[in-house]
Formats: structure tokens, sequence, C-alpha cells
């Protein structure tokens, strides 16, 4: 009975989900929906980081406040190391398209040269911070300050990695077509870090030093 | 060189459907927008041209919901045509999920902040 059910609509109503899946998915095709699924998920995460540093963002415990710690001119250079990173990898994604090998890899490779430089300054205005005295135990701001910038950080880390993952593969493959799907999520998942920078510098740094 | 290779990578079908064409003007311009979007809010933070805080915050706020916008279409590429309107389904649901969870936590931590006072609590304490 079960079984009549299932077959007997099957060429009227069903018919329209086979013809779909027989041109529209080859191998890997759901592979870029399912990485944006991922991203979106990921932005939750940064989502309740954002969350409790607001929550926490005034309570200092005695310690420092955000215009006292801050450096501004810091910050902008890594927001410019990160933009710059985007439009360059934007250029390898145009040079992958126009089957460019040797194009592709430098884009990347300054991109990655770019993220180092990025996750260097970071670091180095952490040992300053916590040269300072301004250490993750010293009050709940700091602490939800370093969680969401450094949770921003390890993601700009792994994606260096991934980056250096990618040249090996188009060093050894070159441009076929599973090495451009892992560009293209690469792409998604660099572009989203910088999203979520957009907020860090925002909400974290320049509403810090405002307040 | 350049088209004969392109239509190459257009042969295989596979590369094609899953990247739609991106331009080298769109990465331009959005790349433009965004150090013009980036650039402002730095310059009115680090001068305090506007004398007023909370109107440079507004403004610094509007700014980053502006580049976020535009970072979305230029560089992660998200339109109605997509995965066939997938991507874009999923973003708007997950803005929505982002602005609760973040809008919801500011809004009841700061009303528990402020009905919950420690000195307020210790005057309450012994009363029945």
């Amino acid at each position: 009975m079960a079984a009549d059910a299932l077959t007997e609509p099957h060429a009227t109503e069903l018919s329209f989900y086979d013809t779909e899946d027989a041109h529209h998915h080859e191998a890997g095709g759901s592979t870029l929906l399912g990485f944006w699924i991922y991203l979106m998920s990921d932005a939750l995460i940064f989502a309740t980081l954002f969350a409790t540093y607001g929550v926490l963002s005034t309570s200092y415990a005695g310690g420092p406040s955000p215009r006292e710690i801050f450096e501004l001119p810091l910050v902008a250079v890594n927001t410019a190391l990160l933009l710059t990173s985007s439009i360059t990898y934007g250029f390898a994604v145009i040079a992958m398209q126009d089957g460019k090998l040797r194009a592709t890899q430098a884009w990347l490779a300054l991109t990655g040269l770019l993220g180092i430089g990025f996750v260097a300054i970071e670091l180095y205005e952490f040992a300053n911070l916590i040269h300072e005295g301004a250490t993750p135990m010293r009050s709940a701001f700091l602490s939800s300050f370093f969680t969401l910038v450094a949770t921003h950080g390890l993601h700009v880390t792994f994606g260096i990695i991934w980056l250096g993952t990618m040249l090996v593969q188009l060093g050894q493959r070159g441009l076929i077509p599973e090495n451009r799907r892992r560009i293209m999520c690469l792409s998604m998942f660099w572009h989203f870090l910088d999203v979520v920078w957009i907020g860090v510098f925002t909400f974290v740094y320049l509403l810090g030093v405002l307040r | 060189m350049n088209d004969a290779t392109h239509s190459h990578a257009d042969d295989h079908g596979h590369g094609h459907d899953e990247a739609p064409h991106f331009t080298r003007r769109g990465y331009l311009i959005g790349f433009l927008l965004s150090v013009v979007l980036t650039a402002v809010p730095f310059w009115l933070v680090m001068t305090g041209v506007l004398q007023n805080a909370q109107t440079t915050a507004i403004v610094i706020v509007a700014f980053a919901v502006v580049q976020i916008l535009v970072h979305t279409i230029c560089f992660l590429h998200v339109n109605t045509r997509a995965e066939g309107g997938w991507t874009l389904m999923a973003y708007v649901f997950t803005a929505v999920i982002v602005l609760i969870v973040i809008a919801g936590s500011l809004w009841i931590m700061y009303h528990l902040n402020t009905n919950m006072m420690p000195a307020a609590a210790m005057e309450m304490g012994p009363q029945p």
C-alpha cells in the first residue's frame, strides 16, 4: 500500500525533481551551497561572541577601558591589509576564470602574505596589551575582547593555511574543476572573514574608543 | 589569447555552472566603495570632527551596515539567481537570527543590569 503510494504519482509529480536532478548536479555541484551554509553557521558563532562582547564591554572591573588600550592607527593598518587582501583574492578568481594558472597562484600568494601581515600585527597588538597588563584575565571586557578578536584571527590563520594548501594543489594539478571549486569556497571563506572584520573594527575598536 | 582560454574554460561546463562569471569591474567597484566606507569612519573617530559622540556612533554604524552589504553583493556575490536563490535565503535567515541574538542579548542584559544593581538587591533583600 505504502509502496503503491510512493510509486504511483511518480510519473506526474516526482518527474519534476528527477529532471532537475539529472541536469543540475554533477559531482560537487552542491558543494558551494553547502559551504555557504557552513559560513552562515559560523556567522552565528560570531553573533554570540559579538553579543557577549556587547553585554560585557563596559565591565572593566577597575581595569583599563578601550580608550586607554586601543591603538586606532594599528587597527587602521590591519583593516587596510585585510581589505586589500579581499581585492587581491578577487583578482585571483578573475585570473582563474581566464584560465591563467601563474596569475592565479601569484594573486593567491599575495593574498596569503597580506593575511600573514594581518595576523602578525594582531599578535603584536595582543603581546603589547598583555605586556601592559591588559590580559584576558583582567576584566570581563578584556575576556570577551580577546575571545571575539582572537576567534576571528584564528579563522584568518586557518584561511592562510588553506591558501598554502591551495597553492600546492594548484602547483600539482593546475586549474582542474576540483581546484576551481576549492578556490571558490576559499573565496567565500576569505570574503566572509572580511565582513566579520567590518563588525569588529566598527563595534569593538571605533565604538570602544568613542565611549 | 584571453578569449580563447576563456571559451575553453566554458567548454568544461563544470566550472561554468558552479561559478558564474565575475568581472574585474565588479571587484574594483566593491573595493573602492569599501575603502571609502572604511576610511570615513576611522577619520570621524580619530579626528573627532563630529563633536557629538552619539552622532558619530550612529554614522559609523550606518557605514558598517552599508559596507557589509557592499561586501555581500560585490565580493560574496549573493544575489537572487545564485544557487536558485538559496544562498540569499540562507543569508537573510542568518541575518535575522544574528540580529535577534545580538539585539535580544543586549536588550535583556541591559534591563537585568539596571533592575538588579547590587545596591538595589541588598535593599530589597530583607523584605518579604
